[in-house]
């Protein structure tokens, strides 16, 4: 079936060439923009919520589960607050959780995978038992475990524990410490074989030392690779995130997020279904954009790799 | 919220003093450092002991065996049925490469991947509970008091319905690519060549090395599935390992919490092994001694 393959582009790096085959896979850049449509609204909730002349936080007990209307365009909720608003805000809070927490999962895996791959023998095959150790904990169990930690005997200073946000730090601490493994082994390996290149040696051969080797040298050349996978696990900590807020174990009720907006719903979906609807298909669609613009970055990153078809995320 | 039991105790009930609660902790070894309680229970369990639940006021694994086998039983027919679908739908993309129904089959299965577990049954509750009216929204037949096959079936069907759709996505993907992989071998362009028919080819030929991926990748993924067990629970309010574990963490029962937990860790690590014994039952070339490298 090899004749079916749409001819390789030119293996042609630079910012332009990436940015020229990211735009040949059409869902992915239509996902680009979907992404940042949903991030600017959710940024600019507060801006939305003068322009329509509505407090987030007023309460309406004689206006619960109000159908949508002018005033409040996708109807009130359980406590007669707009649901438009309280998506967005909730937006801020979901996005921000997914971003910070992947960034966060992901330096810490780019440092472990530089040190295992680049210094290697013992310290590497430490590093790695460690790595499986983490990988073969059960996800869910553990961060409910993680979640359930009484923040107060932990010793922190009262500022983060006592502050309304004390949630969302916790859950961005908790999704980057189980979420590092990943792209620190996608780095080892990486390292391993860049290592053993003549550029690394030839860095070696002018004295360079091992920092330097791995900042200026090694580091750009796995740019691709983190940025890529970096891109797949947004959805997937937005996932988790959701989960975890859903159980009511994540981000606490007066900050609303997409996961904790449908912890409510699902008692009053006999009332409100659409309550139960729009958090939800805001989750799915965030994550489906995350996970074309992953793979359309994949393509553009590493054309080689359409023919190779490792599709295996 | 977590801490210890007394805690919990004091909260409840205010008439408790200081001195109950100080004799509450000696009676229960709070008192103890945290390693000597460890290694006691640790001696206990090696014997076989895993202690009381005292949430539950059972022997933890009476509280624990009822909750297995339900969550089993969601597991297990939810696995059988997402791969009946995925594998067939996998093997159909991959034999038709970028025509129609492979960008459908693959837009499906991001769709699926990218769905959030609990939605999806609530979503699903929304339209066969609420709207048709067809299924119950939540329990079991036993909190029910209704009695029957018919009754039994009736509510684990949205469940399972949940955690299948969730599973396709992945398992259609691996074998898609899987498949992609194979029928590029020079192998699969000889048994083209002999003349063999091209469902032979692909059912006879590539099928069984493409499977070797995509075993391995389903027994690692036992854990992933047994998380996305404990989150359609909670949605449809069924009593498995998914409310237990919960409840034992939230209700500080050290005792359930520890012994749920190392099943579910358990339950990884055995995948982790099936993983591997596969490779090697599937293909021969790989093998475990030393000099295979």
């Amino acid at each position: 079936m090899n004749g079916t393959f749409t001819p390789a582009l030119p293996a042609k790096t630079g910012t332009r060439w990436v940015l020229r085959r990211f735009a040949q896979h059409r869902l992915a850049l239509v996902s680009a923009a979907i992404i940042i449509c949903l991030a600017a609204s959710a940024v600019a909730a507060p801006l939305i919520e003068a322009a329509l002349g509505i407090d987030a936080d007023a309460v309406d007990l004689f206006n619960r589960y109000g159908p949508p209307s002018a005033a409040h365009p996708l109807g009130t909720d359980e406590l007669g607050r707009d649901v438009l608003i309280r998506l967005l805000y909730g937006g801020q809070v979901s996005l921000f959780v997914g971003l910070t927490a992947t960034i966060a999962g992901a330096l810490i895996g780019t440092c472990i995978g530089l040190m295992s791959g680049y210094i290697g023998g013992r310290t590497d095959a430490v590093i790695m038992r460690i790595t499986d150790g983490v990988i073969a904990l059960p996800v869910l169990p553990l961060l409910i475990v993680l979640a359930a930690i009484d923040l107060n005997k932990l010793g922190l200073p009262e500022g983060i524990v006592g502050s309304e946000n004390a949630s969302l730090y916790r859950i961005v601490a908790i999704v980057a410490l189980v979420g590092w493994t990943t792209v620190a082994r996608l780095v080892r390996a990486t390292t391993l074989a860049l290592k053993a290149r003549p550029f690394v040696e030839a860095a070696r051969a002018q004295g360079a030392g091992p920092i330097r080797i791995m900042a200026r040298h090694i580091l750009p050349n796995l740019a691709s690779p983190i940025i890529v996978a970096t891109t797949l696990a947004v959805g997937n900590v937005i996932l988790l995130e959701s989960v975890l807020s859903f159980l009511g174990l994540g981000i606490q009720p007066p900050i609303p997020s997409w996961g904790n907006l449908l912890t409510g719903a699902q008692e009053t979906i006999w009332q409100a279904p659409g309550l139960a609807f729009y958090p939800g298909m805001l989750i799915f669609v965030t994550v489906v954009a995350f996970n074309f613009v992953g793979d359309g970055l994949q393509d553009a990153l590493d054309p080689r790799a359409r023919n190779r078809q490792s599709e295996r995320v | 919220m977590p801490g210890d039991p007394v805690d919990l105790m004091i909260s409840a009930d205010p008439d408790i003093t200081s001195q109950d609660a100080a004799r509450l902790r000696t009676l229960y070894g709070l008192d103890q450092p945290l390693w000597s309680r460890y290694v006691h229970w640790f001696g206990s369990a090696l014997s076989g002991d895993f202690g009381y639940s005292r949430l539950y006021a059972q022997p933890v694994w009476d509280a624990i065996i009822p909750a297995l086998s339900n969550t089993l039983i969601l597991l297990i027919s939810s696995l059988a049925l997402a791969l009946a679908i995925a594998l067939p739908a996998g093997v159909f993309a991959a034999t038709r490469p970028y025509s129609l129904s492979d960008y459908g089959i693959n837009l499906a299965a991001f769709a699926g991947i990218s769905m959030p577990p609990f939605w999806l049954g609530i979503l699903l509750i929304l339209l066969f509970s609420v709207v048709l009216g067809w299924l119950p929204a939540g329990g079991t037949a036993a909190a029910s008091g209704s009695e029957g096959f018919w009754n039994h079936v009736k509510f684990l069907i949205l469940p399972i319905a949940s955690l299948t759709i969730a599973g396709i996505g992945g398992h259609t993907r691996y074998m898609r690519a899987s498949m992609i992989e194979t029928l590029r071998q020079d192998y699969i362009r000889t048994a083209r060549a002999k003349g063999l028919s091209e469902p032979r080819v692909v059912l006879r030929h590539a099928l069984r090395n493409a499977m070797i991926p995509v075993v391995t990748v389903i027994a690692l993924d036992l854990g992933v599935l047994f998380s996305g067990a404990l989150i359609t629970e909670t949605v449809f309010a069924y009593p498995g390992m998914g409310k237990l574990i919960y409840d034992a963490i939230m209700g500080n029962d050290y005792n359930l919490a520890l012994v749920t937990l190392l099943l579910a860790t358990a339950l990884t690590l055995i995948g982790n092994l099936l993983a591997d014994v596969a490779y090697a039952a599937l293909d021969p070339r790989i093998s475990y001694t030393k000099d295979a490298g």
